[in-house]
Order: C-alpha cells, then sequence, then structure tokens
C-alpha cells in the first residue's frame, strides 16, 4: 500500500497566553490519501483550525509545535524547518480561510496576487505569471477576467472574493488545499457555488483537501472521510456515511443530534449540556466525561487515547458500543 | 388577532452621486398572534431593516405598521415600544459591557414600572430563571458568559418588558451547534407558557423548517414567498426559493448534484434591475420580467401561499423532499 500523501503524528501546538499556556493541540493524528478529501469537524476551541495551521507552520506569534511530526510525501514539516515550510508552501500544499478580506492583500489588485504565486516562486515571467492568472480566474468561475483582474478585493463580492483565494491556492499547483472554514462566512447560495467549485477542481485535477468546519452537513456533501475534534484531540474517525449513521462517540452523537437536518424535522432538538473544558488545564480523565450521558467510573481513571474498531475505524472512548447501541436504537440519520 | 403590516421602507445612503438604498422596497407582511413567522433570506435582502423597522429602531420612509389594531406613529411612545422586543444575533456586542445582569435587568424593569420597587428583584430572578441561568448570573458581567449564555440573557432582557412580539434577528447563527439547540428549545417553550408571538429572522432554512409556522423569504428589499411551513418546502413556487432551498447542505451523506442552486451574484441593492429583481439570476427569466415586477398572488397555490413571480410554480426541477416527522 503506498505511503499516505499527508501524515500527521501526534501532533501538539502550545498558546502562550497572559493567563497560561493553552494545548490547543494534543496529540492529534490523521492520515490522507492523494486525492482524497477529509472533514475535520469540531465546535469553536476545539483545535481544528490550529491543527491546519500547525501542518503549514502558520502559528500565531506566541504558538509553537511542541511535538509530533507532519509528514508530507513522506518529509517531516516538523523537522524541515522554515526552509521546509517554503518550499511546500509554496508547491505542495496551499491552505485558503474563512475570512478572504483579512487574507488578501487589500491594496494589491487581485490579479497580481494570483500571479504572485508562478512569478515569484516559480520564476515565471510577467506576461507568463499574467496568462496563468487569467487562467486560474477562469477554473474557479470569475466571470470577465480581464476586466476584473484590475480589481481590489474591496470591490468584490464575498463570493468572488473567496474564488479568488481559491485561484491563489491553485496556483502553485498544489497536491493539497487545507480549508479552513472556507464557506462559513458565505450566503447559502454562494456557499452552494464555492463547494461545487472545490469537488469540480478536486475531480478534474485530483488535489487532495482537508475541510475544516464545524457545519456537518457540508462535510456529508463534500468529504469521503471525517475525523471529530473536542478539546484539543482527534475523539473519532472514519467514513462519512458510517460514522453518521452510527456515531461510536458520544459526542459525535451529540452534534449529530442537535444539529436541525433539513430532511427530517425532529420534535425537539438535543444540546449537549455544559461547556467544553478550559485547554489551560491539565487532564486526567476523559475530556468529554463530565458532558457525557454513557460515562461511568473508568472514565474517570486517565485520559483515553483512540483505539481502533471494525472498519478503519478509530474511537477515543471506553463505551463506545453503548453510544453506537443507542445511535442505531434511535438514528439521526435513516439507513436507505 | 392580527398585525397587518403595510410598509414601503427605504433607507437612504448618500454617496457621490445622491444614490438610494432601498434595503425594503414595498413589503406587506402579517404576523397573527401567537404564531412564529420566520424571515428568511442572504445578505442584504433588507430582513434585518425590516426587523428593526417593526420593534422601532429605525423610521420608515414609508408605509404604515399596524399593531394590535392601531397604525403606529412615527415616533412612538415608551408603552407601545414596550410590546415589541428585539433579541440581536451578536451575544458579545448586544449587552452593555459594564452592566452586570441584574443592573440592565432593573434598569428596564424600573423605566418602564414593570412591577413595583420593592418587587424588582423577584422579577430579575424569575426572569433568570425562565431562560434557564441561574441566580449567581445576576451579579456576572457579559464578559463572564459563554455566547449561548449571553444569548440567554438577551431572551430575559427582552422578555422583561413582557412584550407581545419578539423579534429575534438570527438568535442562534453565532453560536455552536450543540449550543444552538438550547436556544432554539427555549424560544419553542417560552413561545408556549408566555403566548409570545416572534418574527424568527434567519438564513439557516434547516433551523427555521424546525422552528417556524410560517415563512417568508425577501430578496433585495423584497418578499418573493409566504407560506405555511410545510408548504414552502414540499411546494416552493418561486425560482429563488428553489435555489435557496436546493443549495442548502443535507446532512444525509449521498451524491450531490454538480449543477449550482442559483448562479451569479445578486446585483447590488443601489441597481436594482427594472422588473423582477431576481431576472438576472433566474433560471426561467421571460421578457415580462424585465418589463413588469410581479406581485406576490396566490394563484393557483394552497391558501396563505404567495409567490412574486410571473410563472410561479412552472417548470419544476423537482421538489424539495418532504420531511419525515420523528415522533
Amino acid at each position: 500500500m503506498s505511503e499516505p500523501l499527508l501524515e500527521v503524528r501526534d501532533l501538539s501546538v502550545d498558546i502562550v497566553l497572559s493567563r497560561g499556556t493553552i494545548h490547543a493541540v494534543d496529540g492529534v493524528s490523521f492520515a490522507l490519501e492523494a486525492g482524497a478529501a477529509m472533514g475535520l469537524v469540531g465546535e469553536s476551541g476545539c483545535g481544528k483550525s490550529m491543527t491546519l495551521r500547525g501542518i503549514l507552520g502558520l502559528l500565531p506569534r506566541t504558538g509553537r509545535i511542541t511535538g509530533g511530526q507532519v509528514l508530507f510525501e513522506g518529509k517531516d514539516l516538523v523537522k524541515g524547518g522554515q526552509r521546509g515550510l517554503r518550499e511546500v508552501r509554496g508547491g505542495g500544499i496551499s491552505i485558503i480561510f474563512q475570512e478572504p478580506m483579512t487574507a488578501l492583500n487589500p491594496v494589491m489588485r487581485v490579479g497580481d496576487q494570483i500571479a504572485e504565486g508562478p512569478r515569484h516562486h516559480l520564476g515565471w515571467s510577467r506576461s507568463q505569471s499574467r496568462a496563468r492568472a487569467l487562467e486560474l480566474m477562469r477554473m474557479v468561475g470569475i466571470p470577465d477576467p480581464e476586466r476584473r483582474m484590475r480589481a481590489y478585493p474591496h470591490e468584490l463580492s464575498g463570493g468572488l472574493r473567496q474564488r479568488v483565494m481559491i485561484a491563489i491556492a491553485l496556483s502553485s499547483e498544489p497536491k493539497l488545499i487545507l480549508c479552513d472554514e472556507p464557506t462559513t462566512a458565505l450566503d447559502v447560495t454562494i456557499q452552494d457555488q464555492i463547494l461545487k467549485l472545490l469537488l469540480g477542481l478536486r475531480r478534474d485535477l485530483g488535489v487532495a483537501i482537508v475541510f475544516v468546519t464545524h457545519d456537518l452537513a457540508v462535510i456529508a456533501q463534500t468529504c469521503e472521510t471525517l475525523a471529530v475534534m473536542y478539546a484539543g484531540r482527534v475523539v473519532e474517525t472514519g467514513r462519512v456515511e458510517q460514522m453518521f449513521r452510527e456515531p461510536h462517540h458520544p459526542y459525535t452523537l451529540g452534534l449529530l443530534r442537535s444539529v436541525p437536518d433539513f430532511d427530517a424535522v425532529r420534535d425537539s432538538l438535543e444540546a449537549i449540556p455544559g461547556m467544553p473544558p478550559d485547554l489551560a488545564s491539565t487532564f486526567s480523565a476523559c475530556r468529554f466525561a463530565p458532558r457525557c450521558q454513557f460515562a461511568q467510573d473508568d472514565c474517570l481513571a486517565g485520559e483515553v487515547d483512540l483505539h481502533e474498531i471494525d472498519g478503519g475505524r478509530t474511537v477515543a472512548c471506553l463505551h463506545d458500543d453503548a453510544c453506537a447501541a443507542a445511535a442505531s436504537a434511535d438514528p439521526v440519520i435513516a439507513r436507505v | 388577532m392580527e398585525f397587518p403590516l403595510n410598509a414601503t421602507l427605504a433607507r437612504r445612503l448618500r454617496r457621490n452621486d445622491l444614490e438610494v438604498l432601498r434595503a425594503v422596497d414595498g413589503v406587506d407582511l402579517e404576523i397573527e398572534r401567537g404564531e412564529v413567522l420566520g424571515l428568511v433570506g442572504e445578505s442584504g435582502c433588507g430582513k434585518s431593516t425590516l426587523g428593526r423597522c417593526l420593534v422601532g429602531l429605525y423610521e420608515p420612509t414609508g408605509g404604515e405598521i399596524h399593531f394590535d389594531g392601531a397604525t403606529l406613529p412615527a415616533r412612538r411612545d415608551k408603552a407601545t415600544r414596550r410590546r415589541m422586543q428585539m433579541v440581536f444575533q451578536d451575544p458579545y456586542s448586544s449587552l452593555n459591557p459594564r452592566m452586570t445582569v441584574r443592573q440592565t435587568l432593573t434598569e428596564l424593569l424600573r423605566v418602564h414600572h414593570v412591577v413595583p420597587r420593592k418587587e424588582v428583584d423577584a422579577r430579575c430572578k424569575e426572569l433568570l430563571d425562565l431562560v434557564g441561568l441561574g441566580q449567581r448570573s445576576l451579579d456576572a458581567y457579559p464578559r463572564q458568559f459563554s455566547g449561548g449564555q449571553r444569548q440567554r440573557v438577551s431572551i430575559a432582557r427582552a422578555l422583561a418588558l413582557e412584550p407581545d412580539l419578539l423579534v429575534a434577528d438570527e438568535p442562534v447563527s453565532a453560536l455552536d451547534v450543540s449550543v444552538q439547540a438550547t436556544v432554539l428549545n427555549l424560544l419553542d417553550s417560552l413561545r408556549e407558557l408566555l403566548g409570545l408571538t416572534i418574527l424568527f429572522i434567519a438564513h439557516n432554512m434547516a433551523v427555521v423548517r424546525h422552528v417556524c409556522d410560517r415563512v417568508s423569504v425577501m430578496y433585495l428589499g423584497r418578499i418573493v414567498e409566504t407560506a405555511r411551513t410545510p408548504d414552502l418546502f414540499a411546494d416552493p413556487r418561486h425560482p429563488y426559493t428553489r435555489g435557496l432551498l436546493s443549495a442548502v447542505p443535507r446532512l444525509t451523506p449521498g451524491r450531490v448534484s454538480t449543477a449550482v442552486a442559483v448562479t451569479g451574484d445578486p446585483p447590488s441593492p443601489v441597481d436594482i434591475p427594472s422588473g423582477c429583481r431576481f431576472r438576472s439570476r433566474c433560471p426561467i427569466a421571460q421578457e415580462i420580467c424585465a418589463e413588469v415586477d410581479p406581485r406576490l398572488e396566490r394563484h393557483d397555490a394552497r391558501p396563505g401561499h404567495e409567490a412574486a413571480c410571473h410563472f410561479a410554480g412552472e417548470q419544476r426541477t423537482g421538489p424539495v423532499p418532504r420531511a419525515e416527522s420523528r415522533a
């Protein structure tokens, strides 16, 4: 079996704040094959965005990787230092963000920003880079690209700005695109356009995607596999279909039960009681136990690690069978 | 009892050449007592502006608002303003950060003389009970709460004045998914308990389907379709509504069609197309659409179901999947 395109092993990221050090990412592992699409799901503060940033070393000033490896095509990006990261950021891995207005340079025309990669990173001439920028703008569906090239970001709508960001991400011919909530700030019809664009690009260019979001429905429509994060750790992984039909981790089940599903109106939505823990603390028990309906005494004995279950899935829970049974008895997604 | 509203509302935005931004441009809306009416649409459609006009935060530039049988004057008195209250989208900027919950609630209760002075404290506690917050919250500042808790404080604040109508402007959009459920369930139970009427402004169609009795869809300052919730989702008759509904991602994993639901971007609200304002993105637009602005009409739909389209209901591209009740 060929090696995965991306393998994150036990990655840990700390962020130093005035009130203490936050263990934003605490031993996260997952793997992604070439051309595949993986979702990374969780609520605010779970560490999903910081994981993406950790992969590319784009951490905040007071953040640092404190452990683990990030293997891209077999090479460890953590060990490779700034040089290794620069190489990969230019051509290999790209990233798109939630807020194009803060990610794009506001005083530079968008055409120039798209041409920047080929020009400075690949060393192309001005006219070659410009031609490539036009081509990319067409590829991402920006109408009237010759004219739009000269626009500044603030002159474009949210959807167009996001397309510009995707064009920039593609300009270096990446094998992997990291998406940090790229459609969260967009209207639903524009989100639909952008998601379909990403799916089409994936199909045509064979690029792999890691899609960070809190929206389970978006994951259902765009990703094959999924990792659910809670309090800085991965708590469940597997294929999206399996996990949605029969989640094994109580947090995954809780998330599914609290989301209003467009297709199935439920009489009432189930909230998950309580709040996520403070990531500045150290843990000596399962992090989800205080909010968990399946928790027993053994859950408080120590941290719970991911273990494998059937079908290539993993889950970090001592009572995942009970959870799966409850999920099957009252499924969120009906079996077709 | 009814609250018929006939309003032509516009907001003036002065630019170099005196362009006018008609945030709300000829809206007729009715809200029945005790119902939850959903007002949906995407950014810039005017739904928030409409909500703010209703509670009196903006003065409409045209039209009328009738409330409980009387036409509301442009300047409302305290007693009238009390009867319509609002919950805002952003739990982080809608509470005064320098006042404790107790101070916020007390100020309202005193200014409006809701209860005698000596009962104010007890009423504050009751309000917090109502929204499921403990007594300790009374002396806390907003920064000490989570987003979901702040929204509950905002709801308590809105209910302090015992309003007839609650305008909830995207009350859960800024909250995490698992917390949204708490606030939605709370609104549902309060509506039963207090006989509240709610205008629920949202862009999340799945939430609207769960919470609202009727829905009005807005586009660029106009209402393009209104129907009872099950009718809207089972039989959307306006092309924009159909596009909006088919754009919503579903929780059931499956093959998604590659065709986009609605193409292009909405036109600028200072430069609205002639005739039907949706025609530049409409898959079934004809000549008449550029000439004549369609009005909200029932055509051959079920009672209470109206759409503003010359071809309402025609050329179905496929019904929105029927909701199955999981009772």
